[in-house]
């Protein structure tokens, strides 16, 4: 049924009283629901078949005949997707990780009925001798700030009501009846709010050129094609929160002047584009999309399209010819889609998590916005956590919050006692920032002045496990795949780079291999077509600048101090085997002799360096040199 | 492995597929959409396919080419029963998921990109799906396999041959 203005506040109303307990500061522990259950069913959680602890919980409480006082509430990603699934239950925030089908019954049991938390499967971090922390209190929760995350979580994002109860739509209503387009580009303008991307460009001043643009047709894009590997920011949106963007990108048709707009995502979201289609039919239902929104006289629609797996469509003017049906090729700018873009018309173009942001600094004005984050990168940045970190997850911080205190204090560390070596940022075409530079500020100026990038927000720990040269190689690796072949300095450049690197991680590199590689660097830089290539040679550069020495063992004493590169390693055993014949019994060549419970030895010329007798080793006899 | 794509077999997917067809016509930008429809119904898109493709929305069979080889989504050969995606993500990469690709290959004879000759299985390197918790992550079909040793990658693979395996032999009494 198509809604009106009143219908907002009638709709946000009713469903608040149902959701009375969600873990926000506006719970009512008296309300209608006496306890809730959320089960987080982002993709990470849902992999883990978080679907059937959901069904497990209310076929429980169906069958105790309690629907009316437990509530179970499938939301997205809470963010801490190493303890997933996770399961809360409120009101107390209690936070439980690791949960399996069978735990739900226990739940269920102890804690919903038995009114006592179950503490063997609560949160290791969460338990402390005085009191069991809330979600909201742990480590990993405290030091973030939310935004653009702020309804992942909480809502059920498959029930439009829900957002509305979250102050969803109300900003469209105030920008449809109380601001020009102009207004409400002044106002995005003075927030300061830049494209999050990962360029960084002011979004108002995207916005402006646009209206400004000439043209009776416009069109606003969402880019929701996240192909940074390790990123996962903008499908946790979409999955948690879907209708935050389709109302932003409303308010940018209003503001731009444009009443069609795209959401162009990658078809290995699957749960992102269910839950995307059944918001955008809810919105349409509702009558928030299609002709006179809210009796306003504004028309807007929205189609989805399915990228088809290539990283380079992330590039605008590639993810625009993708959308028109060809080969997702870049062109050269100017024009810039703001002038000419989707068949040629003015285009609007930005990330999720950019709109994301649009409806709270419309709603609660650019100067509350300020509030948050640096002077020139205001407001927040979401990071996907990732790699060698205890906290692996989604978290959102303040701009200006520096990569120690995410690393740190949010990731709790590196895993099993083992040293920081770098972390990286921006993907594959950003940088990997060693120990020396972890009290840098996250911000688009600070992170850029050290050779690497925001990127995406993809931010992926390495611990001393991790060769550099290894890992530069891999994303040239990932580059040379995704380069469109269009230009010759992305093309050529990369495939050359990708070959040095191979030839010094295969203990072939010479004098002059890393002189060559920076020429090349430089090249690809100065020369390519789009960003892709522009940036393609950062991680090369920026491991350079710190793991210069790293890059000379390989070339010069042929070894890899990291015991990645295999043929620059070789397996040892030490004075501490203790003749177990474990080794010898999983070698797969046949290569380790020795008498039981007497020290064993590898003979080099056989092996093949699987790895296999370093992994069974019940003493950690085997080492590699 | 050369497969010839016979219509009379695909009689009733064809006539559904020429159905959407005729819905996308006259739309703008449409042909992606095409692609992905034809790519979940026959498992590839073979050249029969191309040329419906190619007279419903008048477009070029060589430029319905170029396209679906620009995609890595879009193949030219089908695939296998089961396809084994390994996450070559970075995260997954740095906590070793290049050891399980490796350890597959070897079990099952094929390199990325390949199957193996009774159809059972293709082997992929796919980017990240984005379960970046879990890392490293093995994907079977739509089944997702997290925080995998290698030990649990032999274990995942012996219980996957053997399925599918007594699948084939059941389905060859059947015929």
């Amino acid at each position: 049924m198509r809604m009106t203005r009143d219908d907002i506040k009638t709709i946000a109303d009713q469903t608040v009283e149902l959701m009375n307990l969600r873990g926000l500061p506006g719970d009512n522990p008296d309300g209608h629901f006496k306890k809730a259950v959320i089960v987080c069913r982002g993709t990470g959680c849902t992999s883990s078949r978080s679907d059937k602890i959901q069904e497990r919980f209310e076929t429980l409480i169906a069958d105790a005949g309690k629907q009316d006082e437990i509530e179970v509430v499938r939301t997205g990603c809470f963010g801490l997707c190493e303890a997933g699934p996770v399961v809360i239950v409120h009101p107390g925030g209690t936070f439980y990780s690791h949960i399996e089908v069978d735990d739900a019954d226990k739940i269920f049991n102890e804690h919903l009925i038995g009114e006592e938390p179950v503490k063997s499967l609560i949160y290791p971090d969460a338990l402390s001798e005085e009191a069991i922390l809330a979600y909201s209190e742990v480590p990993f929760t405290l030091h973030q700030r939310r935004i653009a995350l702020r309804n992942c979580g909480h809502i059920d994002p498959e029930r439009i009501e829900e957002y509305i109860a979250h102050d969803g739509y109300r900003a469209l209503d105030k920008v449809l009846f109380s601001m020009t387009p102009d207004e409400v580009i002044e106002t995005v303008t003075a927030a300061g709010l830049r494209g999050l991307g990962g360029g960084g460009f002011p979004t108002g001043r995207k916005w402006m050129f646009t209206k400004q643009a000439e043209g009776a047709t416009k069109y606003v894009v969402c880019n929701a094609d996240e192909g940074d590997p390790g990123a996962f920011m903008d499908r946790s949106i979409l999955e948690g929160d879907p209708h935050t963007v389709i109302e932003a990108m409303i308010i940018a048709g209003y503001a731009i002047g444009a009443h069609q707009g795209f959401i162009y995502i990658r078809a290995e979201y699957p749960i992102a584009v269910q839950r995307l289609e059944i918001a955008i039919e809810q919105a349409k239902e509702k009558g928030l999309l299609g002709d006179d929104i809210l009796g306003s006289g504004f028309n807007f629609n929205l189609e989805l399209r399915l990228g088809a797996g290539a990283f380079v469509c992330g590039e605008e003017t590639a993810l625009i010819a993708s959308i028109e049906g060809h080969r997702g090729m870049p062109r050269n700018k100017p024009p810039f889609p703001a002038n000419a873009g989707l068949w040629g018309k003015p285009t609007l173009i930005n990330n999720v998590e950019t709109y994301a942001n649009i409806p709270v600094i419309l709603l609660e004005g650019a100067e509350s916005f300020r509030q948050v984050g640096t002077e020139n990168s205001p407001g927040t940045k979401v990071f996907a956590l990732g790699g060698k970190i205890k906290n692996i997850g989604l978290v959102e911080v303040p701009m200006g919050t520096t990569l120690r205190q995410v690393v740190y204090d949010i990731g709790g560390g590196i895993p099993n006692d083992k040293a920081f070596k770098a972390v990286q940022t921006g993907g594959p075409s950003g940088g990997c920032i060693g120990a020396d530079k972890l009290d840098t500020p996250i911000d688009f100026d600070s992170l850029k002045a050290i050779g690497s990038m925001m990127g995406s927000g993809g931010m992926i720990v390495m611990d001393e496990d991790n060769c550099m040269v290894d890992v530069a190689r891999f994303y040239m690796d990932f580059i040379t795949d995704e380069s469109c072949g269009k230009c010759t300095p992305c093309r050529e450049g990369t495939k050359r780079m990708l070959e040095l690197l191979e030839k010094i991680c295969d203990g072939k590199g010479e004098k002059g291999d890393i002189a060559k590689l920076e020429s090349l660097a430089m090249t690809a830089q100065l020369a390519s077509l789009c960003a892709l290539g522009q940036t393609a040679a950062n991680p090369v550069l920026s491991t350079l600048a710190t793991f210069r020495d790293e890059y000379e063992a390989h070339i010069e004493k042929k070894s890899c101090p990291a015991g990645v590169c295999t043929s620059l390693i070789s397996f040892f055993i030490t004075e501490a085997c203790i003749g177990c014949t474990k080794c010898a019994r999983n070698c797969p060549v046949n290569c380790i002799s020795g008498k039981v419970k007497e020290r064993h030895v590898i003979d080099r010329d056989a092996c093949i360096k699987c790895g296999n007798c370093q992994e069974v080793c019940p003493v950690n006899a085997v080492i590699r040199k | 492995m050369a497969v010839t794509f016979n219509p009379k077999e695909h009689k009733e997917a064809l006539q559904a597929f020429q159905g959407d067809l005729d819905r996308l016509k006259g739309g703008r930008g449409v042909l992606m959409q095409a692609l992905h429809d034809a790519q979940t119904r026959f498992g590839y898109i073979p050249p029969y396919v191309q040329e419906m493709i190619s007279e419903t929305l008048d477009i070029p069979v060589s430029m319905i080419y170029g396209v679906i080889t620009f995609y890595a989504r879009f193949t030219l050969e089908p695939t296998g029963r089961c396809e084994i995606g390994v996450c070559l993500g970075t995260a997954c990469y740095v906590k070793g998921s290049a050891r399980l690709i490796e350890d597959i290959e070897n079990a099952l004879g094929i390199k990325p990109g390949q199957t193996t000759p009774d159809g059972n299985f293709t082997l992929t390197a796919t980017r990240c799906v984005g379960a970046c918790g879990l890392a490293p992550v093995v994907t079977t079909n739509q089944d997702v396999h997290g925080r995998l040793s290698r030990d649990d990658m032999r274990k995942l693979l012996s219980l996957l041959k053997d399925e599918y395996q007594a699948m084939t032999e059941k389905l060859e009494v059947e015929a």
